[in-house]
């Protein structure tokens, strides 16, 4: 397995490679201009000029080897610099964003609070609702509790969050006052009020987004099980005597575990840059709100520098998910 | 318009000082949102309306219009007119005095130099500025000395009040930007960011797209102001939730820019937080008419060019009917309420300017069916669509993606319809439509359809070169890398013959009548554009706010100074 | 002596020819089919939406694109039972037009996600020369930002599908296609592990040894297996086919902006949820509907496809 592990993250090198240049070409194919957003007011020429001094003149491979260039040496000498407080970087030219005309990666620093207080905690919640969920809906097939259970899952699923945010956002800010509409990224989580702020701004998109996750992760659940409950060996470890307990949370949850982790490290790489409307809708400038903005706005060295993080999460993760089928399952071997 | 100095509104200011027992800082906190977000502080590197108004709370231009359009002082002390001698007889320059004392925010002195800098960093040929047209014919600022400075053209100038004046020139620091001009202008990070200025506020901290942070200016030229002590400057949502944070939840005081549905807008008033404010200024919603053929049988390079005219809307009496089959009472009621008028012209305002046509405001079906029918389009096949020699009225008309636009195309769609005429429905992504990108179908310049319908305006309130983008020369081509803003592709030598007229005139009477002239031509008399809706702008601010004056010539915020917490 | 009586067989150990006619598998499978309550249910239910948005129309009086400017927002009565929208539209009539793009689109689009999902997925999961190259073309495809690829498409496609299928049908090729390219990606994945351990299990290489071609037990032993998780992606994927439609009108690659789909019905309606909240119930209860149903067919398949559970 170690050896497996190595051969593919060694691999993962050039693909990775690969998929940063096709990224690259499909943004250069993609219609857009970076000046979109600028006023009908603003001349033509003058668009000109402006597009010319993004560095849009130049060849496409140069502006490739450029990004590469200061993606891989320019931004890690920049965090060695950070860390050691040295100044390996000094002069050199950053990443720099087209809207903004700042360092890219600064922005995405910036974002990753409220990218992780938010998004990625609603995915936990949301993994940690859903597996009690498959789980009994499985093992109690077609009782009440599966029936709700699917009923309100596939509801919640088929409501899309550009209405059910808000939906919430009427019920619990307009007609009850409880939670504010708005999320501060502002706020320094200092002592328990500034929590007790924290919390109830979370609440709302937290639980959206959750719903989504929930759906989806407890229905892989139930019906792996349901695929496992069935079989021999678990006649077998209950003739053996072994508790009801042992049996469900020990044999067959681990067998049924191969498509929820699939999902699971699937879904991972999405928490930055997935949360598209759920953090438009509540104002919380995360990374997903960064990378729809940069698209609007074309400015595509962020395009290019956020889709390709989410592409070294989606080979890493990808490459954990097929470690863990390993563990799960001894039988399984690649080799 | 009158171009005289006016002393902005002072009797009207002490009042509200007075009103508020203003003292600075002494209001507290203020919540503005913008539901598009600004991404940079310096709106010399991005034409966004956003960063401007952003930008306006922190650096000032010389001179800013008021809601009514006309040039008040800012930084300046007057505003300089032939009269009073600041503008030269030949309109070859213009002098502008500084107010003594002015202090920016890091407390060292503004002086004229500031100005000449702003003027340099802009028109330096390698920073991209967004702004450039707002210098052009100058050939020159002089600094007379540390209070005076004095723009030279390079030949006579009917509107000298370009350069330094409106949102869209501020003056920035020289100190500051020294090291920031030219080609890296774009590398300085912190200083777009953080600009000084001699505004009311100052930013602590600035989140692109997400948050800005101001507090109040020691600086400040006016002890007793702003009010607020500090403002958080919130971006991001949809003007739906800005909507709601102002009028029903009370969270935010002023929101920008409500693109909603009147009857939206209307309903969250009732909750009792707050009001919409409307403003208007120049911006008309309107369909743009392809003279040239747009088929995608055509070879690529000569599709939508002057090579091909278009088959059946090079006849006046199609466009004329066009335009007469829609209502556009209706079209103002259901898609913009108190913040739009039905207009028939394409410079709607200002006063001098506005031809004020109302020949295309009632709607007349049977008017349209008889013109069509007496040029010889009818509907000989009997399925509901009229031809003429083999041409078919069928139309593909497209927009930018928006709910009120797409009501627009499915309300006229059905006009056109009673009147014998196809149309195919698109509608494009807004940062694709309003793009540049040569390699794109699907943008508004290009213009691969038959019609097309958006809104455009023009800056401050001189319409020349507004008026200027429909001559000849400035067809959008293949050559020109399909840049030019002449989208209908209209070619009239007299229009041309009459702009050239309007730079050379400095009367403003006279120039009146030649903009209304030119406004005619292209729209009543041969409907090459069918304006629709003259849109004003639509915020809210809540019942607490006090001070805001709506202003759709300058920045929304441009007397963010005067802003005040009305105490029950 | 007494002769012994003829040793007469257990009568339980005699050999009887089977009475009934040997039934096939899939028999089986539709026979527990029926039985499964919640499959039936769902069933009618889809075939009932179904007759309702392609029938309807030619019973319905108003037409989905009709607008009648007097009768706009109005409330349900008995000439608009679901009221009228924003421009006078009935919205019975934009509910079923609706339906006919998103239950075809939904439809199609989950299939053809679905067919190359599990294509892929078992590929590479059995094949281990595949697994590689496979699983990295589907990194490639996870990590391609959906809005510039989807826009790159209609760059690239849509003039040409245009003119050699005409407006409307090439306008669905589009839609089915990019979503369909864009959504297989998860279903390979949770595919390709199943596979990978099911290939390891006894009763795969008891069917080995007997000489069981790949291609037969990829189709008689894999595949049912997997059954359950394509399910479940089934499901989520109708949902998701019929939301990401009415998110591709927004980019101009959808329908034209006057073809009522229910998901591009439900985002309009968003806007007046306070103001007119039931707008957006018919659009909410039509989209849910459909998936519940689909989801209980899909529970009865899986049920019915396993051997242990049929006839319990």
């Amino acid at each position: 397995m170690l050896t497996y592990t190595i051969r593919r993250l060694v691999l993962s090198i050039p693909t990775l490679l690969f998929i940063s240049l096709v990224i690259f070409l499909l943004l250069e194919l993609a219609p857009g201009d970076p000046m979109a957003q600028v006023p009908l007011t603003v001349p033509p020429e003058v668009k000109e000029r402006m597009r010319e001094a993004l560095g849009l003149g130049e060849p496409t491979h140069v502006r490739f080897f450029k990004w590469m260039y200061q993606f891989f040496v320019v931004e890690p000498m920049m965090l060695i610099d950070h860390i050691f407080g040295t100044a390996l970087a000094e002069g050199q030219q950053r990443v720099l964003s087209w809207q903004f005309r700042s360092p890219v990666m600064d922005v995405i620093v910036q974002r990753m609070p409220q990218t992780l207080w938010v998004v990625a905690m609603s995915y936990v919640v949301g993994i940690l609702i859903a597996l009690p969920i498959g789980i009994y809906s499985a093992y109690r097939q077609y009782s009440l509790f599966d029936q709700t259970g699917t009923f309100i899952t596939m509801v919640g699923y088929s409501v899309p969050p550009f209405f059910s945010g808000v939906l919430v956002i009427v019920i619990f800010s307009v007609q009850l006052g409880w939670l504010p509409s708005i999320y501060d990224t502002t706020l320094d989580v200092v002592g328990w009020e500034t929590f007790k702020q924290q919390l109830m701004q979370m609440v709302m998109p937290v639980m959206v987004l959750a719903l989504q996750t929930t759906a989806q992760i407890s229905r892989f659940m139930r019906a792996s099980m349901l695929d496992n409950l069935n079989q021999d060996y678990v006649r077998t470890a209950r003739a053996k005597g072994l508790s009801e307990w042992t049996v469900v949370m020990v044999h067959v949850l681990r067998n049924s575990m191969i498509p929820v982790i699939t999902v699971i490290a699937l879904g991972v790489p999405y928490i930055f840059g997935g949360a598209i409307i759920t953090e438009q809708i509540f104002k919380v400038n995360g990374l997903g709100q960064l990378l729809i903005t940069a698209i609007q706005a074309n400015d595509l060295p962020m395009v290019q520098t956020v889709t390709f993080m989410i592409a070294v999460l989606i080979v890493m993760f990808n490459i954990v998910a097929d470690v863990l089928y390993g563990v799960l399952d001894p039988r399984i071997r690649y080799d | 318009m009158t171009l005289k100095p006016i002393l902005l509104g002072a009797t009207a200011l002490v009042g509200l000082a007075s009103m508020a027992m203003a003292e600075r800082g002494s209001d507290g906190h203020v919540n503005v949102i913008y539901w598009q977000a600004p991404s940079i502080m310096n709106p010399y590197l991005t034409g966004g309306t956003k960063e401007r108004e952003a930008a306006s709370l922190v650096i000032e231009p010389l001179a800013r219009y008021n809601e009514k359009g006309e040039l008040v002082p800012y930084l300046s002390d007057g505003i300089p007119t032939v009269e009073n001698g600041g503008v030269a007889e030949d309109l070859k320059s213009i002098t502008w005095k500084i107010k003594p004392g002015l202090k920016w925010s890091d407390g060292t002195p503004f002086t004229a130099k500031d100005v000449k800098f702003t003027a340099e960093y802009c028109m330096n040929p390698e920073g991209g500025c967004a702004q450039l047209a707002k210098f052009e014919g100058v050939s020159e600022v002089e600094v007379v000395d540390d209070l005076t400075v004095t723009v030279h053209f390079d030949g006579p100038q009917p509107n000298p009040y370009g350069p330094f004046t409106g949102g869209t020139s501020p003056i920035i620091q020289a100190a500051q930007y020294a090291e920031c001009t030219g080609a890296r202008a774009s590398e300085c990070a912190d200083e777009n960011f953080y600009p000084i200025g001699t505004g009311p506020f100052v930013v602590d901290e600035f989140r692109p797209n997400d948050v800005i942070s101001l507090s109040a200016n020691e600086n400040y030229r006016d002890p007793d102001k702003p009010a607020f002590a500090t403002m958080t400057f919130k971006g991001g949502g949809d003007a739906t939730a800005a909507g709601r944070a102002v009028l029903e939840t009370g969270e935010f005081d002023y929101a920008w820019n409500l693109q909603l549905a009147p009857d939206v807008i209307a309903n969250m008033e009732e909750a009792g937080q707050g009001e919409a404010i409307a403003a208007f200024g120049t911006l008309v919603e309107r369909i743009e008419i392809n003279l040239t053929d747009p088929s995608p049988d055509l070879p690529e390079g000569e599709r939508a060019t002057t090579k091909n005219p278009h088959p059946f809307l090079t006849d006046p009496a199609v466009r004329k009917a066009l335009s007469m089959a829609i209502d556009r009472v209706l079209l103002t009621e259901i898609g913009y309420g108190k913040a739009g008028k039905p207009t028939c012209d394409w410079v709607p305002a200002p006063e001098i300017y506005a031809a004020n046509n109302t020949h295309c405001l009632e709607q007349d079906i049977e008017g349209a069916k008889a013109l069509l029918e007496e040029a010889g389009w009818t509907d000989s096949d009997g399925d509901g669509v009229r031809e003429k020699d083999g041409v078919r009225l069928s139309i593909l008309y497209q927009t930018s993606t928006n709910a009120v636009r797409q009501d627009f195309q499915a309300l006229i769609k059905q006009w056109w319809g009673e009147i014998g005429v196809e149309t195919e429905l698109r509608n494009i992504n807004a940062s694709v439509f309003f793009g540049g990108d040569p390699g794109s179908p699907d943008t508004f310049v290009k213009f691969y359809a038959d019609v097309e319908m958006y809104a455009n305006n023009f800056d401050g309130t001189d319409p020349q070169s507004y008026l200027a983008s429909r001559t000849c020369e400035k067809i959008p081509r293949p050559e020109t890398q399909w840049q030019g803003e002449n989208i209908n592709r209209y070619c009239d030598p007299e229009y041309d013959a009459l702009v050239k007229e309007l730079g050379g005139t400095a009367d403003l009477s006279k120039r009146g009548e030649i903009a209304i002239k030119l406004n005619n031509m292209v729209t009543k008399d041969s409907n090459v554009i069918i304006p629709l809706v003259h849109r004003g702008r639509v915020s809210a601010k809540s019942n607490t706010l006090g001070g805001v004056v709506m202003n759709t010539w300058d920045t929304e915020l441009w007397n963010a100074a005067d802003w005040y917490r009305i105490k029950e | 002596m007494t002769d012994a009586p003829d040793p007469k067989p257990i009568a339980a150990l005699a050999d009887e020819g089977p009475t009934a006619p040997p039934r096939s598998q899939w028999r089986d499978v539709w026979d527990q089919f029926k039985t499964h309550r919640g499959a039936l249910a769902g069933g009618i239910v889809l075939l009932l939406i179904i007759l309702a948005v392609f029938i309807g129309p030619y019973l319905w009086p108003y037409d989905a694109t009709f607008i009648d400017i007097r009768a706009r927002n109005q409330g349900p009565s008995l000439a608009h039972p679901f009221g009228t929208d924003q421009l006078g539209r009935d919205t019975l009539a934009r509910m079923m037009a609706g339906g006919q793009t998103s239950i075809s689109v939904g439809l199609t689009a989950m299939l053809l996600a679905l067919v190359l999902g599990s294509l892929i997925g078992v590929l590479a999961g059995f094949f281990r020369r595949l697994d590689g190259p496979l699983m990295r073309f589907t990194d490639l495809f996870l990590s391609l930002p959906l809005l510039p690829l989807l826009l790159v498409m209609v760059l690239l496609f849509r003039e040409a599908l245009n003119s050699t299928f005409g407006p409307e049908q090439g306008i669905f090729i589009l839609i089915v296609v990019a979503i369909g390219v864009t959504s297989w990606m998860p279903t390979a994945r949770i595919v390709r592990g199943d596979v990978l351990a099911l290939k390891e299990r006894e009763f795969i290489l008891a069917a080995r040894s007997i000489g069981t071609t790949n291609f037969n037990l990829i189709t008689r032993h894999i595949l049912p297996n997997v059954m359950s998780p394509i399910m479940v992606s089934a499901t989520l994927g109708i949902a998701n086919a019929i939301i990401t439609e009415s998110a591709l009108s927004f980019l101009g690659l959808g329908f034209p902006p006057d073809f009522p789909t229910w998901g591009r019905l439900l985002n309009d309606a968003t806007q007046y949820l306070q103001d007119y909240p039931e707008r957006v119930f018919w659009p909410g209860l039509a989209i849910s509907l459909t998936v519940l149903a689909i989801n209980y067919m899909g529970d009865g398949l899986r049920d019915a496809l396993d051997p242990r559970i049929r006839g319990r």
